[in-house]
């Protein structure tokens, strides 16, 4: 590797954004045939890089030179022409055009005026086969599930016959077996001359995959490694700029009287199908009870079968003693609940109203918020200003609407309103750290583990078992809408449980 | 397009024919109503059939145009002022003058469209308002322009509305030429090809909006061209991280849009009478909206919708011919304001999706930002 020719640098490149300096003097190679990781927190400046690189941004300094020679990059055009390609986190797919039109777009092939659909099927099934990719061209893209639609993406830089693939935060979005398919393509196409920058921060893919390493923070980059020589905590230290402590610190608990009381309980889906079948468990003040299963296991039902977001169709629900069996979100939260739901951006908070308004979504009919029917905006203010820095928000002001802050800054905004507010006595977590970098996972895993240790109830639902297996004291495993099985954490091992998850009896495991 | 959708247009329209043939049936033979019906329903949804196709190309790039209605009112004026001018001041034939009254008319359309695009587009005003500045500013415009020309003494043309050169005339096929010797002197069978003949014998506009139905689905559908509209309608992101120019993209379609609906309105003036009224769109182009939304953002779809609302206006013509023999327990259809609510009514019905549900382009309406 040490002679390998370089494709691709960028030198001293440099980017202001109103209020940030995106990209500070950045330098950065790419060699013939490897996978270079790009790793950094959520708004490090590698998303930012590489849309320079790709020519949706302008830089304000510095030069990129491909194979050597000095280009100017205006648009995603001459980015392509260039032999760049990129796939994008949030696919830049259209759902209602089939496989071969989506590859085609911006780069058709015409006969006779028409669009020539054959030829591109073609092409499509040919590059397909070579790099063992497995997509069918004439299929809807928006009946495909999600790891085949990432492939359509290669597919379209491949088409392009890119040498260069920029691979923006590949894996947010799969499964872990989808992201190990991923990672064989990756090296399939390397292993064909491809080069390949990949953008994560997700540190085990990066040491898995990777030949070389760059870290980036605040906009700079730190240090470039390899995976030999280096770890987890390195990177992480490297990442977040200071010790990080990736294992959660928490003392024993302290189990007190029982708070949230879950009986038989069902629940249908909106397609009217049973998806929850007669669960019962309870969860104590003091403990954390983490929910283990694959997605799709009947949690998301669970879930809002207990906060009051569907009604279920049998059992009963009790929350500190009070029955809240079909009440509204309205009742069980006055009864005590923190809830911080699965979907951020849809359940979790209003994105075109302001933090300050976001903060007070649970309690602004009560004073000192409202009074006599009317809003206190200096109320609001005041809450607002106060949880920004007690949770660490950062954002500019609280006149922000929520929408523009970064998926971090997003959840904290949700964490502060809901387990700031006064007689809290459970907490509902669903999938609390989901796309979330190192540092905001740290601190909302310290915040729900601080809510325990005063003696709350927690409810833990997630889909990541080191989440579940950091966090909780006691872990239900949850499989085709039933509790399988309730353990200790402490007397539990990975295998096992990954075993139940996957639907092992419990007697057999 | 699917085939319950079509299934229903087939059948308010034959309901709509049917209706006329069981009113008219003691007067005419029913293949001379029907025909009859065939010849007005192609004729009226012309400007309907134009409209949508404008609406069709707007929406599909992602601009929401309700502007229609309006590019058609000022088309309709300024192509048959300008007929009208060059006929009496130059002293122009017929033919030069309206031909050139039509272009002045797409133009006008065009000049709209760029108007719209500049608003959404460029300043990303909301698209409902730049339609709506749109419609305010031709029914303004037009009504001033109309009132400072020909009202009072003072007026350019001293108080009277010069006569216009004329109308377009049909483009005869000549199909009882052909066909007639079959009849061998059968004086039945001569009137019914006669009749036949009267529904292929449409004027010019009429007959480039069939056209332009063809085109237009062949364009957006099998084109290149096509491609890139729907793509930038759909998700303009993705088409830019392509290479595509949305705003270039959907500035044009725009402006093909007003120049589709300017085509409409020169039908108004140039093709069905030879004069212009304040506000006599009436609503067409909010009709034609409608069609497009009906036809899910098809050009055939959209065609398939405006021939009902056209055959709804020919039931409220051709039910005039017959009022005398309506019968009595029907007597309410011999108020023609019952009959002319149908188109409206129709609206309401199509619109509430009684059908299904319809999909609009998932960026309609949405400016692109980067």
């Amino acid at each position: 590797m040490t002679e390998a020719n370089i494709v691709l640098e960028a030198k001293g490149i440099t980017k202001q954004f109103p209020g940030v300096l995106a990209s500070d003097n950045v330098n950065f190679d790419l060699r013939k045939g490897e996978i270079h990781a790009l790793l950094g927190e959520n708004g490090a400046g590698k998303s930012t890089l590489m849309n320079l690189i790709y020519g949706l941004h302008k830089p304000d300094k510095g030069e990129i030179y491909v194979n050597g020679k000095h280009v100017v990059i205006h648009s995603p055009k001459d980015a392509i022409a260039g032999g760049i390609g990129m796939v994008h986190q949030h696919f830049m797919l259209i759902p209602v055009f089939d496989v071969a039109e989506n590859v085609m777009l911006g780069d058709e092939t015409v006969k006779n005026g028409a669009l020539d659909h054959n030829f591109v099927a073609k092409r499509v099934t040919e590059i397909s086969a070579q790099y063992g990719l497995d997509v069918d061209p004439n299929a809807l893209v928006g009946s495909l599930p999600v790891g085949i639609q990432q492939r359509v993406e290669i597919v379209k830089t491949l088409y392009r016959n890119a040498e260069i693939v920029i691979l923006d935060e590949p894996t947010a979005v799969l499964t872990p077996q989808e992201a190990e398919d991923l990672f064989r393509i990756m090296h399939d196409l390397t292993a064909r001359g491809v080069s390949i920058i990949f953008i994560t921060h997700k540190l085990k893919e990066v040491l898995a995959v990777a030949d070389r390493i760059t870290v980036m923070r605040a906009g700079k980059v730190i240090n470039t490694v390899k995976p030999a020589e280096t770890s987890e905590a390195d990177l992480a230290n490297m990442m977040v700029g200071r010790n990080v402590i990736l294992t959660v610190d928490k003392k024993d608990h302290q189990a007190t009287e029982e708070i949230l009381k879950v009986e038989n309980l069902t629940v249908r889906d909106q397609r009217d199908l049973e998806t929850v079948h007669g669960v019962s468990f309870s969860v104590r003040g003091g403990e954390v009870l983490g929910i283990a299963g694959v997605q799709g296991n009947g949690q998301t039902e669970l879930s809002e079968a207990l906060t009051g977001l569907r009604f279920p169709t049998g059992g009963k629900v009790t929350i500190a003693g009070k029955d809240l069996t079909s009440k509204t979100p309205r009742n069980i939260t006055e009864s005590g609940l923190a809830h911080i739901p699965e979907d951020r951006q849809r359940h979790g908070l209003v994105l075109s109203y302001s933090i300050a308004d976001n903060m007070a979504l649970c309690d602004y009919y009560y004073p000192p918020f409202s009074k006599n029917g009317v809003m206190q905006p200096k109320a609001l203010d005041e809450n607002a200003k106060k949880l920004i820095e007690a949770f660490d928000v950062r954002t500019p002001s609280a006149f922000v609407n929520a929408g523009k802050l970064s998926g971090g800054n997003q959840q904290k905004v949700i964490v502060a309103r809901e387990l700031s507010r006064p007689g809290v006595k459970l907490v509902i977590a669903n999938q609390p750290t989901r796309g979330l970098d190192v540092g905001s996972i740290e601190y909302i895993h310290s915040e729900i583990i601080k809510m325990r240790d005063r003696g709350i109830a927690v409810l833990l639902i997630s889909a990541e078992l080191d989440e579940v297996m950091a966090l909780s004291d006691r872990i239900a495993v949850m499989y085709r809408g039933k509790i399988v099985t309730i353990v200790d954490a402490k007397k539990s091992t990975r295998e096992q449980l990954g075993l139940w998850m996957a639907g092992a009896h419990v007697e057999t495991a | 397009m699917d085939w319950k959708r079509f299934g229903f247009i087939a059948l308010i329209i034959t309901a709509l024919f049917g209706a006329v043939v069981m009113v008219g049936q003691s007067q005419q033979r029913p293949l001379l109503i029907i025909t009859s019906m065939l010849a007005t329903t192609i004729s009226v949804a012309t400007p309907l059939t134009l409209g949508a196709l404008a609406g069709v190309f707007c929406e599909r790039s992602g601009v929401v145009n309700i502007g229609i209605e309006g590019m058609m009112l000022s088309s309709a004026f300024f192509g048959w002022f300008t007929g009208m001018y060059l006929s009496n001041v130059y002293g122009w034939t017929l033919m030069p003058s309206i031909v050139t009254g039509t272009i002045v008319a797409v133009f006008t359309g065009a000049l709209m469209g760029l108007l719209l695009a500049w608003l959404s587009v460029t300043f990303k005003v909301d698209q409902i308002i730049g339609g709506t500045v749109i419609n305010i500013l031709a029914v303004g415009l037009t009504g001033f322009l109309n009132r400072q020309l020909f009202f009072g003494e003072t007026s350019l043309f001293g108080g009277t509305v010069p006569s216009s050169p004329g109308v377009y005339s049909a483009i005869h096929l000549p199909i009882k030429e052909i066909f007639a010797p079959m009849c061998g002197g059968g004086e039945i069978c001569l009137e019914n090809i006669n009749a036949i003949n009267r529904v292929f014998d449409q004027k010019p506009i009429a007959w480039a909006a069939i056209i332009l139905v063809f085109v237009s689905h062949y364009v957006l559908f099998r084109t290149r061209w096509g491609l890139r509209t729907r793509a930038v309608g759909e998700h303009p992101k993705a088409a830019d991280t392509v290479g595509i120019n949305v705003e270039r993209m959907r500035y044009l379609n725009v402006i093909i849009g007003g120049m589709l609906a300017g085509l409409g309105g020169a039908y108004f003036t140039i093709e069905s009478i030879p004069s212009f009224e304040p506000l006599m769109t009436n609503g067409r182009g909010f009709i034609s909206l409608a069609a497009m939304i009906f036809g899910n953002w098809t050009p055939i779809g959209a065609w398939a919708a405006a021939l009902v609302f056209g055959s709804s206006q020919a039931l409220q013509i051709n039910l005039q011919l017959f009022r005398e023999s309506i019968p009595e327990q029907w007597a309410f259809l011999q108020q023609s304001y019952v009959v002319g609510l149908t188109p409206y009514i129709l609206t309401m019905l199509i619109l509430t999706g009684i059908i299904g549900k319809t999909m609009p382009p998932a960026a309609d309406g949405q400016p692109y930002e980067k």
